[in-house]
């Protein structure tokens, strides 16, 4: 109601020269310069590219049409391979992760051997290339000869991989951001006769998951396309398949084709997150116009 | 006044402060208090900052352990180690001077959280009790507004409020006043009034002198972790005995007239 009121004055000469301004610069600077140089810098990438001496070759063997549609059918069940783990190691990552991030912060001296274990822990798959936890895991595992466990297909050997790597990242999230919930929220709560894992489920963990939604995110665009990586244990994945049909066709299209599949799969996470991102930046109201 | 001039005109009592000291690292904070808070009282605890009465008041929600004497509620002995402390906290309400409101959660949330989960409500039996006392504080259209929306006043009465809703033996309260722009503290002074009013026993720290004087029973000067003086609120701000209890009365008043 004292929007409306606020809408119904006449601004001033002042204010209106002020608002004049402000669109002749936005219109110069957004519209006409941005159209004009997103032009000028495609149009000359894209005659460097075709005038290099090599295009033509390259064009036929990454870039050929005919190859990409025969490929599509088999690279496209190899993703569905990949969706099927990328959704086993998220649920694995969050429910393994937060588990880490509430142990860290356990204060109490009878747990220290735990928090110390999950601090360990966090270092080691944080600092461990992801590759190498899937050679060990892919080929250790099997090596065990655990025979009770019959013949574990090696996309679930690579689920879990993913899911030990990812889960130190996201771990150091969730304390991040359980960290950054303000201790007074804790004492309040306490204060009104909740136990601690009512604090920490009613109060901290809502909160905390607000605040780290983009980086947890971000780190869920990274795990969508390192499921690619399974394929380095021999699961017939988008990246296998296309390998499979590269070797075929004697034509690296394949290859193209799976990358551009991923990066339509990452396109809506990524704007997600975004969108996250700036909602919440706008609910804090952190920096004014700047 | 004359009411607790004789004891057996009080009413039971709710809090009993035996020897209370407490130290952190090698630094005494409280050295020794005794304090006692009887049924539908309020008693007043005065002092500069550093003296101690946050302490203290911390200490008898327990989130301060203290390093000697005992704290008492209705006759058992809650400093002791062995007994339960969600269920203590459970009887004692605190409210602090910077509101803490749970941002994540409406105002009505914010009042049925603990109703819900601490007193085992269902949703609705605690809706219906927020609802009714949001009405008392005239902020029921306010219900479904999350706490960042409202002014620092609303969101304190809503914190007392929040407190009270409990039902606790005992409501602490911890400088509520002290962040509010000078206009908002009125309403808030209401709201306690009013809780009074209602029966509700309350140990408050306060540097609103002349609510003090007006409302509360008792009033307790400590000064450095000690109690310096104390007596029923209208003899001890006419007449202070101790020197520095003028001396601090006086620097309170003379800032006062500056503004």
């Amino acid at each position: 109601m004292s929007n409306s009121e606020a809408r119904r004055f006449s601004p001033s000469e002042i204010e209106l020269d002020r608002r004049a301004f402000r669109l002749a610069r936005k219109r110069k600077s957004t519209t006409l310069v941005a159209f004009v140089s997103t032009i000028l810098f495609a149009v000359v990438a894209w005659l460097s590219l075709v005038n290099s001496p090599g295009w033509p070759r390259v064009e036929q063997s990454f870039f050929n049409l005919e190859t990409a549609i025969e490929a599509l059918p088999a690279v496209l069940e190899g993703l569905m391979l990949n969706l099927r783990v990328l959704l086993y190691s998220a649920i694995g990552v969050l429910v393994v992760g937060l588990t880490l991030a509430l142990l860290r912060t356990l204060r109490s001296p009878i747990f220290t051997p735990i928090r110390l274990l999950a601090r360990g822990y966090v270092d080691l798959f944080r600092g461990l290339p992801l590759i190498i936890v899937l050679y060990l895991v892919g080929f250790g595992i099997p090596g065990l000869r655990l025979e009770f466990l019959g013949r574990i297909p090696v996309e679930v050997l690579g689920t879990l991989a993913l899911t030990l790597t990812y889960s130190a990242y996201v771990a150091e999230v969730f304390r991040a951001g359980i960290e950054a919930v303000h201790p007074s929220q804790r004492l309040a709560a306490r204060s009104l006769g909740l136990s601690y894992s009512q604090t920490m489920r009613l109060v901290v963990l809502p909160q905390a998951f607000r605040k780290v939604a983009p980086p947890l995110m971000n780190d869920f665009v990274s795990l969508q396309k390192d499921v690619g990586l399974i394929s380095v244990l021999g699961a017939v994945d988008a990246v296998r398949a296309a390998q499979i049909e590269v070797a075929q066709f004697a034509n690296f299209t394949p290859y193209v084709v799976s990358g551009l599949l991923f990066v339509l799969l990452a396109i809506p996470t990524v704007r997600a997150a975004d969108y996250v991102t700036t909602r919440l930046a706008k609910r804090e109201q952190a920096g004014g116009v700047l | 006044m004359s009411k607790l001039e004789s004891p057996k005109d009080l009413g039971p009592l709710i809090l009993n402060v035996k020897g209370v000291r407490k130290n952190f690292e090698d630094k005494e904070v409280l050295k020794g208090i005794d304090l006692e808070v009887y049924r539908g009282q309020i008693v007043a605890l005065i002092g500069s900052s550093g003296s101690g009465k946050s302490t203290l008041l911390r200490s008898v929600n327990l989130i301060e352990e203290i390093s000697d004497g005992q704290i008492l509620l209705n006759d058992v002995d809650i400093s002791d180690p062995r007994v339960n402390q969600d269920e203590v906290r459970r009887q004692i309400g605190l409210v602090f001077q910077a509101f803490n409101l749970f941002a994540h959660l409406s105002i009505l949330e914010n009042i049925t959280l603990a109703l819900r989960h601490v007193q085992g409500l269902t949703a609705a039996e605690a809706k219906s009790r927020a609802l009714v006392l949001l009405e008392r504080i005239g902020l029921a259209e306010k219900a479904d507004e999350y706490p960042d929306k409202l002014s620092g006043g609303q969101q304190q009465r809503t914190a007392i409020i929040r407190a009270v809703a409990l039902n606790p033996t005992l409501l602490l309260l911890d400088e509520v006043t002290s962040a509010l722009d000078p206009e908002l503290v009125g309403e808030v002074l209401e709201l306690i009034k009013d809780l009074k009013a209602s029966g509700t026993s309350i140990l408050m720290a306060t540097h609103e002198l002349s609510f003090a004087r007006d409302v509360a029973d008792w009033v307790v000067f400590l000064d450095g972790g000690v109690i310096i003086e104390e007596g029923p609120a209208k003899d001890f701000f006419e007449n202070p005995q101790m020197p520095r209890t003028k001396e601090f009365l006086q620097r309170l008043r003379s800032r006062a007239g500056e503004q």
